[in-house]
């Protein structure tokens, strides 16, 4: 066993490295700030037969954010992007929601479950799409799923006629607005999306080929990995997350708005994958960081209105944060203001990557290594 | 009468990178009106002395005079506006513009901030056409190919009348293997070029591989190895087999010592059969057998075709033409799978973009190939998995000895051992290692090569592809001799096979 | 590295055929829009003549009524052209729509200096963003994106509720109309004509414009050839922000209010237009004008919607993405060959 003196620095850096410290001590920090303007914040009560507090409550708020974010994890590892979940929100819900809705008895499970199907494979139908797009066409994946992003939520109003269609429905409440052994139901799907997630990952193969086509795609292509299959796998799973998402969310309010459910929802789920430390270059990821960046945005949320900040200023936090995020996970930002030697060190990973920046080609300024890359003489 | 005084002239050029001098001492010196061939094996220095030259890099020692006076550049800019201009093999032009646009943009003639096209066009023409080339300069540059868009490059570089009054004539034209992608006509309309460019008074820097190319173009050339300066030679006083000697042989009676063959193992039946396999572009269709237990050495100079022979047997490129068979077997090479199917394994030169992913671990990097072929539901088990990558580690003394290092901080050796344990792991019939040593440490090199020879012995077929060309004399079976993209031998090895028998055959590009 | 498995072309053809010529032209998708609005036109004439759809008031109304989107996507065009892209243009004219109903009603400051303060806002906006681009090489989605959080932010800082523009000026500005004969055009019409015009000059006439499009062929290339590549990007990005200010204005004429809601999305309007417009995403080749063509054909379809009376509003956003789909395939097809 090592002398104390030496285990407490060598665990100390061994804590501050691993890639869930920083978005787990943001949230931590979040978190505390409540503490002052709410002292019972942690607390957590049981009334009539369910928990609340304000815990319950982020995660509750937050499940449908956290859902399309896990989704969005494993396209952005493979180097793509997914804009069309919010549209698969709007669409999905208003799936269901017209199909109850149509239905004699709202009630009648049988019904409910045939909606729910309806809606999942409707999301499954986006993501096919979008796979086939940008693994099959080669189109990039901004561009590609631009097109449902526009188009979708229009759909989705032709699915509802324009209306926002509201229904009664208890087993279709549970989902999102439920509880269940004391807490909200929506917990547990979270729970078990993010177990399956992580399991299909790491428990499977999966998960190392989709970093490593995320990593080096020629490389991925040279040692047999069918980076097709995987990228239209990782756009169906996106899709089917926000599907699930979308049920919870018309779940929770018993209504379809095709207009307005999920509105901007992917660009929090991209920012809630980014602040758990993946890069958008794709590669590494790690779901569990996602969470993690998930339930600080909508702690963010929880607490600018705790602490009586106007709500409107939600957006410039938001704001803040990502621009925050983003000039930390630059090289060239840590490298301006903590010095050169600092450039590997913090948080999240390098943004430069592939052929154009290696970071060890000599002493030179990094405009030089920028250029010489790339006029690599045989 | 007096010797022309050099146009430019590099003394004492020092240039080191953490671990590695890559040039060390050297000597250059360029006249006006020459046409001065760069030459030298990979590794050897050219690349990095140009960009020294062109303000790419900084210089640890040495000076750089340009018409006598000293310069040192910080940037390629400063470089093109002191008068060296650089034209490289990528072409670096912008080829949604028209080709007049590419050869002004930046000095486009102005009025009153206007720019006036008329007038543009017409000076482009006229530049073109004093170069005597026949090009519409209103046509995009996309739609012309690459060797009429090397062209425009040089017309670029090369064009005065700069209406800013910014920069100087251009003194020295640097051509980075702008031969690589042309036919032989293209090739001939390039030289027109140059001649005509020569005429005018430039210094011309010419780096190609292409031995008759620099026969036929050049004046002087000058020789580097392994970062140092082997020779500078009058281009009529030295000839190809003793160019060849300065770049990667040794002197003869030296040669016939280092002659060491060891008990080379058996070999079997045969076991990939290509017949007619080429690509055009990469190399002319060729027949080729290897047995198994058999160690194929490629031997040739860069640039011959060593590379695309091997990745044609892989799958990693499209063949334009013939087919292959493997243990009887007709095997599809439209991708690579097909061919990891069949037992080939195939270890790219490029380590960093084509071999690693550089932010996964050593762990990860390793069973990759195994795992992919397993697909993705059939993950190793973890017990297994970690006894196999702790086995290899041992095996190749992969450092640091651990697993979990992230593998884009292993050192170039290390890497390029991560890598080959990839490929043994899926415990391949057949190994395609193409440049298994180069920068790596001595050690290392004698590891890998002793590996090869003993995967041999348990019947592993390698084709191998290394630079130095002992190393290929040591450990082959069968040498395959390559020059200019054709497999132009196919030599038996034994006691009569010595490196100036190769490098001849090289030179001549015919069996003897 | 690559160059070496490149295939050697045949040189004999010097000078491509015509037919390559006419396929592999640029101006090529602007005609195919053109011809698309064409002929949506046409139809329409077909269909509601009798509804009035032949007046040209109608063909001069879709200036009038998409003047702001013009103006908005004419800024978008600039930053696509150089290979980057810009989602805060519909937080911006958003932001500018209510800074101006705020300034004007609230703080009671005369139109004439309300005016320049918004631009300069947007312009800055751009400014700050393209410099955080350049210098801290961040990816231009992610730090637009952080923009149109940060703008959409403001504006709710401003006002949670919307604000209603009742000063005679800016209503008299709103109302008059630029005869033209035949019908009349609108002032915001006419302005975004001249942004286009202007527009259309610094891309084809100035050394800036020519930069723009040499970053988005090849950004490297035009770094090593010497250009002031990170001035023209931080400059790209300063002329979206201003462009999306300008449009913000003309929206606030349009509509004669500020509302945190406003222009939600446009962004994506704007991207299509250019998209449909024929300019490549990738950046290097399109036209201002096949822009005008991309607003036009989008402003039909709402027209269209309007005189077919029985089709819901919602058609417009699906049609927007059918043919947005169309183009990008089409664009697709057009560079993969290119390549072979």
């Amino acid at each position: 066993m090592s002398t104390p003196s030496v285990t407490t620095p060598s665990r100390w850096r061994a804590l501050t490295h691993h890639h869930l410290f920083w978005p787990v001590a943001v949230l931590v920090f979040l978190l505390l700030v409540n503490v002052p303007f709410t002292p019972d914040f942690f607390s957590v009560k049981m009334t009539g037969g369910h928990l609340y507090g304000s815990l319950v409550s982020i995660v509750l708020f937050g499940s449908p954010l956290i859902l399309v974010a896990v989704g969005m994890t494993v396209v952005i590892a493979t180097g793509g992007i997914d804009l069309s979940v919010g549209a698969v929100v709007a669409i999905t819900g208003a799936l269901a929601c017209s199909y109850i809705s149509h239905q004699a008895d709202q009630n009648a499970l049988g019904g409910v479950l045939l909606a729910m199907g309806l809606g999942l494979l409707a999301g499954v139908a986006c993501g096919l799409w979008n796979g086939f797009l940008v693994a099959r066409m080669g189109i990039q994946p901004i561009i590609a799923t631009l097109i449902i992003m526009v188009a979708g939520r229009g759909v989705a109003q032709l699915i509802t006629d324009g209306q926002i269609i509201t229904i009664d429905s208890d087993p279709y409440k549970l989902i999102g607005g439920g509880y269940w052994l004391t807490l909200p139901f929506s917990i547990f799907v979270v729970a078990a999306v993010v177990a399956v997630t992580v399991v299909l990952t790491r428990r499977t193969a999966l998960g190392l080929l989709i970093e490593s086509v995320g990593g080096n795609a020629e490389a991925s292509r040279l040692v047999g990995i069918r980076s097709r299959r995987i990228k239209i796998m990782v756009y169906v799973f996106c899709a089917l997350c926000a599907a699930i998402a979308g049920l919870m969310i018309s779940s929770n309010t018993s209504a379809a708005d095709g207009n307005n459910a999920g509105l901007w929802i992917e660009l929090d789920a991209i920012l809630a994958v980014v602040i758990g430390g993946t890069s958008l270059l794709g590669g590494r990821f790690s779901i569990g960081g996602t969470v993690v960046g998930a339930l600080v945005i909508q702690t963010l949320t929880t607490t600018i209105y705790t602490i009586g900040v106007p709500t409107q200023t939600n957006l410039v936090f938001k704001a803040a944060v990502v621009i925050v995020v983003c000039l930390l996970q630059s090289p060239k930002f840590r490298a301006k203001v903590f010095g050169a030697r600092f450039g590997g060190r913090f948080g999240g990973r390098s943004g430069a990557k592939g052929g154009a920046k290696p970071a060890a080609t000599g002493a030179d300024a990094a405009a030089s290594t920028d250029t010489a890359a790339k006029m690599e003489v045989s | 009468m007096a010797e022309p005084r050099p146009v430019l002239e590099m003394t004492g050029i020092v240039k080191e990178f953490p671990g590695v001098r890559a040039l060390s001492d050297v000597d250059f010196r360029l006249f006006p009106g020459e046409i001065h061939a760069l030459m030298g094996e990979n590794g050897a220095g050219k690349s990095t002395l140009i960009k020294v030259l062109t303000g790419v890099y900084s210089l640890d020692e040495g000076t750089i005079t340009l018409d006598g006076g000293s310069v040192r550049f910080g940037s390629p800019l400063q470089a093109q506006q002191a008068g060296i201009s650089t034209v490289y093999q990528e072409v670096n032009l912008c080829p949604n513009l028209s080709v007049a646009e590419n050869i002004f943009i930046g000095r486009e003639p102005t009025r009153m901030g206007r720019i006036q096209w008329k007038r543009m066009r017409k000076e482009a023409a006229e530049l073109v056409d004093r170069l005597g080339l026949d090009i519409d300069v209103t046509a995009p540059l996309s739609s012309y190919p690459l060797a009429v868009q090397q062209l425009v490059a040089i017309v670029r570089s090369v064009g005065t009348g700069d209406s800013d009054g910014q920069g100087s004539g251009t003194k020295v034209l640097v051509l980075d293997e702008p031969t690589s992608s042309l036919d032989r006509d293209e090739v001939q309309e390039l030289f027109r070029l140059m001649r005509r460019l020569k005429d005018e008074g430039v210094a011309i820097l010419f780096v190609s591989h292409f031995l008759d190319q620099i026969y036929q173009i050049c004046d002087r050339m000058t020789v580097l190895r392994n970062g140092t300066l082997v020779g500078e030679h009058m281009v009529a006083d030295l000839d190809q087999v003793g160019l060849i000697q300065l770049m990667i042989g040794k002197a003869l009676d030296q040669l016939e010592e280092l002659h060491d063959h060891e008990r080379r193992s058996d070999v079997g039946e045969t076991l990939l059969k290509a017949e007619g396999l080429g690509r055009t572009g990469g190399i002319a269709p060729f027949d080729l057998e290897i047995k198994k237990g058999e160690v194929l050495g490629l031997a040739g100079l860069l640039g011959s075709g060593r590379t695309e022979l091997a990745r044609l047997l892989f799958g990693a490129d499209q063949p334009d033409s013939g087919k292959v068979t493997i243990d009887g077997k007709h095997v599809s090479m439209s991708a690579p799978n097909a061919a990891i199917g069949a037992g080939v394994a195939f270890c790219s030169e490029n380590r960093k973009t084509e071999g690693l992913v550089p932010d996964l671990t050593v762990r990860e990097n390793i069973i990759l190939a195994l795992q992919a072929s397993r697909g993705w539901t059939r993950p190793i088990p973890v017990a297994q998995r970690d006894e196999l990558v702790a086995k290899y580690i041992k095996a190749l003394d992969i450092r640091p000895a651990n697993p979990e290092a992230r593998v884009g901080r292993l050192s170039g050796g290390n890497q390029q051992k991560v890598l080959l344990a990839r490929w043994l792991i899926t415990q391949p019939k057949l190994l395609i290692l193409d440049e298994p040593t180069r920068g790596i440490d001595v050690g290392a090199k004698a590891e890998i090569q002793k590996l090869v020879v003993s995967l041999s012995e348990e019947g592993m077929s390698v084709l191998y592809i290394a630079a130095e060309l002992e190393e290929v004399l040591r450990l082959s079976h069968t040498i395959g001799v390559l020059r200019d993209r054709r497999l132009v031998a196919q030599l038996a090895n034994g006691p009569e096979i010595t490196s100036s028998r190769i490098m001849e055959t090289i030179a001549s590009g015919e069996h003897q | 590295m690559s160059a070496t498995t490149q295939s050697p072309t045949a040189v004999d053809s010097r000078t491509p055929s015509k037919a390559q010529r006419l396929l592999g032209d640029r101006r090529l998708p602007v005609a195919v829009t053109a011809l698309l609005f064409l002929v949506m036109y046409a139809g329409g004439l077909a269909r509601y003549q009798y509804y009035g759809f032949a007046e040209p008031q109608v063909f001069l109304n879709l200036f009038i009524d998409n003047s702001y989107l013009l103006v908005a996507a004419v800024g978008v065009t600039f930053v696509i052209l150089s290979g980057g892209i810009d989602l805060s243009v519909g937080s911006v004219i958003g932001f500018t729509t209510m800074l101006t109903a705020w300034l004007v009603e609230r703080v009671g400051l005369p139109l004439l200096v309300v005016i320049p303060i918004a631009l300069a806002v947007g312009a800055f906006g751009g400014f700050l963003m393209g410099y955080v681009i350049h210098n801290f090489e961040i990816q231009p989605f992610i730090v637009t994106l952080a923009g149109l959080f940060l703008f959409r932010g403001l504006c709710l800082v401003i006002s949670k509720e919307s604000i209603s523009i009742s000063d005679p000026g800016v209503s008299d500005m709103a109302q008059a109309q630029v005869s033209l004969g035949m019908g009349f055009l609108s002032i915001g019409a006419v302005v975004s004509l001249v942004v286009l015009a202007v527009a259309f000059y610094v891309l084809h006439y100035t050394r800036f414009g020519r930069r723009v499009y040499a970053i988005g062929g090849n950004e490297q290339s035009a770094l090593l050839m010497g250009l002031p590549q990170g001035g023209t990007k931080i400059a790209v990005y300063t002329v979206s922000g201003f462009c999306s200010a300008l449009a913000g204005l003309l929206f606030t004429l349009y509509i004669q209010s500020g509302d945190p809601l406003h222009a939600t999305g446009m962004e994506l309007d704007a991207i299509a237009a250019v998209v449909i417009g024929g300019t490549l995403l990738t950046g290097g080749s399109g036209y201002v004008l096949g822009t005008l063509f991309g607003v036009l054909v989008l402003g039909l379809i709402k027209s269209l919607i309007q005189f077919e009376g029985t089709l819901s509003s919602w058609w417009t956003k699906i049609a927007t993405g059918v043919l947005l789909c169309a183009f990008i395939l089409i664009q697709r097809l057009m560079t993969t060959r290119k390549k072979a």
